[in-house]
């Protein structure tokens, strides 16, 4: 793809302040969405993926959390691109459920108990695009349709404990593609849900995808539906990329210790109860993700990295080009 | 819903014959005997005469026969006649009563709710700045101060010093009937009677609210782009609201008995300066009316904000 991008981020660096010292929740994070791709950033728990998401949306909790260096270029709905790290609160909250949206993880405590489904699925297209009362609930009901929820007129009145888990995913779908925006960041929206509603959520969104055309930033620790949904990943570790390339890259040649690992530890069909029926435990990385306080010095993943050796512990390694467009930040990445 | 309301008014009525029973054990095992109230002091009486006395007002009778006697009577709407006014019908007195009473309690409880809110919503938002920490500092002066203090402390303030407000009763005597009048008497009573029901309103509305803002639904909230001041006011407090109306429901009680404070040092012909009077000369009909009317009072006021709170939460089904 060779359109201009809609999300162009370079050396982002987001910090929290925590008890007087600052912490580096996410450094040198350089990533860029083109219309209609999807981005899955992957990565264990405390990685940096929600951080990064929040960081877009300027969301991140007043006062405690920061964006310090770098920028976050968007292109909006106008073609006009804009660097969210230099907007004011009021020109972000334009932007927010306008240019771009945001799905949740959790579908039962995402949407507001007390305002029906329609009423909250209507509110930005009334906010955003001035919309009537009545069209902006009409608006409403076509988009529960275009979801995959049955009887949508209905659905439009009822609130959200009425609804499944899976419905309300699909209705804050509806929610976040009211105004049509050109990125979507979905995170983690299908972890809370079954398997079967997992998949057909999926599906939901790329048929979307196809129809409308935005840019996803897909943020999952599950790389059974990075593999399902995304055109590139990124994998995080301690606030840093480690590894970009495309999924079908990724996977097939990971060119880091850290994306080895995780995809050891998935297990492939099958593998799981064979492995457990002999005994044999669930492969793991060995040790634990650092904490973000006192992360080693060089490359953060060396505590932990069977290829380690002492200049990785030298300096924080840079990315690599190592080819077809890809990058890893390790320094024996020809040997993994 | 119908059934509803008419299910708990049937089990309001229960509450208030087991309240009328309770009263009327508590009175009888009060020291003293009831018979005392009825006889002048100043005229000598034999004890064959106090005895035709005590037959003739059924005193007599054992304990459960007399409360029987009573119930039965209330139920078909006499609740007998005052001892010491001679005579008068307890009935009549007690209702003439329940309009400043219900006057002074709700204008009391609206300023508790509005300020309570209010303020609960300001110190949420500006949690540990100077607001807040002022704000939490006179709710705990509020909370912790009681009633029949802050109802003198008022009364010598703002009514002998400041003199911003009349001293007492509910309307100038002599004076034609305005609504300026009424609302220039009511004003401090109400004020005063508000205070420790403000503060706890508003240390629940914040403790509440500080909740509601980290939940999901908030974050989605600014994710659509909705401006904070609407977040705040349209997705924050409704929910927030949810275990301030079950406070104020339960703590109606205690307005009950700060009314009754507040009537007595204002001279508010009120239910509770009735009460105080009743009980100082013993008149025990009016006890007994007295108390069942505001009974039923605090029962329906219940039953009005449970209503209130199925209103503000689609998953409260009524039925
Ligand atoms: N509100 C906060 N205050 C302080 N530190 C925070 C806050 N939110 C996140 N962090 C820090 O940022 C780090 C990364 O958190 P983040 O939520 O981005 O992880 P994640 O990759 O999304 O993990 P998960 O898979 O569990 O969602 C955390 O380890 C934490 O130390
Ligand atoms: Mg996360």
């Amino acid at each position: 793809m060779h359109t201009a991008p809609v999300l162009d981020i370079s050396s982002l660096r987001t910090v929290f302040r925590i008890g007087g010292r600052q912490v580096a929740a996410v450094q040198d994070l350089d990533l860029t969405i083109a219309p209609g791709e999807t981005l899955a950033l992957v990565g264990e728990s405390g990685s940096g993926k929600s951080v990064t998401s929040l960081s877009i949306m300027g969301l991140l909790p007043r006062k405690v959390g920061q964006v310090t260096e770098g920028s976050i270029l968007f292109r909006g709905k106008s073609g006009q691109v804009q660097d969210l790290t230099r907007l004011d609160d009021e020109g972000l909250r334009r932007i927010r459920g306008n240019d771009i949206a945001m799905v949740f993880q959790e579908p039962m405590t995402s949407l507001n108990p007390v305002y029906t489904i329609g009423e909250q699925i209507a509110e930005p297209m009334r906010i955003h695009l001035g919309c009537s009362h009545r069209k902006a609930a009409a608006a409403a009901i076509k988009l529960l349709e275009d979801v995959g929820i049955p009887d949508p007129e209905r659905r439009a009145g009822q609130y959200p404990h009425e609804l499944s888990g899976g419905m309300r995913q699909r209705a804050t779908i509806a929610m976040a593609l009211s105004c049509d925006p050109v990125l979507l960041i979905a995170d983690e929206p299908t972890t809370a849900l079954d398997v079967t509603i997992q998949a057909q959520i999926l599906d939901l969104l790329q048929k979307l995808q196809d129809e409308r055309g935005m840019g996803i930033l897909f943020v999952t620790h599950n790389l059974g539906v990075v593999a399902e949904i995304a055109d590139r990943v990124a994998v995080m570790y301690a606030g840093r990329i480690v590894e970009t390339g495309t999924v079908a890259d990724v996977f097939t040649h990971p060119r880091h210790p850290y994306t080895v690992g995780l995809m050891r530890s998935v297990p492939r069909l099958g593998e799981a109860t064979e492995l457990r029926r002999r005994g044999i435990p669930l492969p793991t990385i060995a040790g634990s993700v650092p904490s973000l306080v006192h992360l080693p010095t060089g490359c953060s993943f060396a505590p932990r990295c069977p290829l380690a050796i002492d200049a990785c512990r030298a300096g924080v390694p840079p990315l690599y080009e190592t080819g077809n467009g890809r990058k890893s930040r390790c320094i024996r990445w020809q040997e993994v | 819903m119908l059934t509803y309301i008419t299910r708990r008014l049937a089990t309001g009525l229960l509450m208030l014959v087991a309240l009328s029973m309770l009263v009327f054990i508590l009175l009888r095992l009060a020291p003293g005997d009831p018979i005392s109230a009825y006889i002048n002091p100043n005229v000598a009486m034999s004890q064959a005469e106090m005895d035709a006395l005590r037959a003739r007002l059924g005193l007599d009778q054992p304990l459960p026969i007399q409360y029987l006697a009573w119930l039965r009577a209330a139920a078909s709407g006499d609740l007998g006649f005052s001892i010491q006014r001679n005579g008068v019908k307890v009935l009549p007195l007690v209702l003439e009563r329940i309009g400043p009473t219900v006057l002074l309690m709700v204008a009391g409880l609206a300023i508790a709710i509005v300020v309570g809110i209010a303020a609960g919503i300001v110190t949420a938002v500006q949690r540990n700045s100077a607001t807040d920490i002022g704000f939490s500092i006179a709710a705990f002066f509020g909370i912790s101060s009681p009633a029949f203090l802050t109802a003198i402390l008022g009364l010598y303030l703002f009514s002998v010093v400041l003199r911003w407000s009349p001293s007492g009763g509910m309307l100038t005597p002599g004076a034609p009937f305005s609504i300026g009048d009424l609302l220039a008497h009511l004003v401090l009573p109400a004020c005063l009677l508000s205070i420790g029901h403000a503060a706890l309103i508003m240390r629940y509305m914040r403790a509440s609210l500080l909740e509601v803002l980290n939940q999901d639904y908030v974050r989605t909230a600014r994710a659509k782009g909705v401006k904070e001041f609407w977040v705040i006011m349209k997705h924050a407090v409704r929910n927030a609201l949810l275990p301030v109306v079950t406070l104020i429901g339960s703590t109606i009680g205690i307005a009950v008995g700060g009314a009754i404070f507040i009537e007595s040092v204002f001279n508010w012909p009120g239910m509770g300066l009735l009460l105080i009077n009743a009980v100082d000369t013993r008149d025990y009909p009016v006890i007994m009316g007295a108390t069942l009317i505001i009974g039923a009072c605090v029962i329906v006021v219940n039953l009005l904000t449970d209503i209130a709170y199925a209103a503000i939460d689609p998953r409260i089904q009524v039925a």
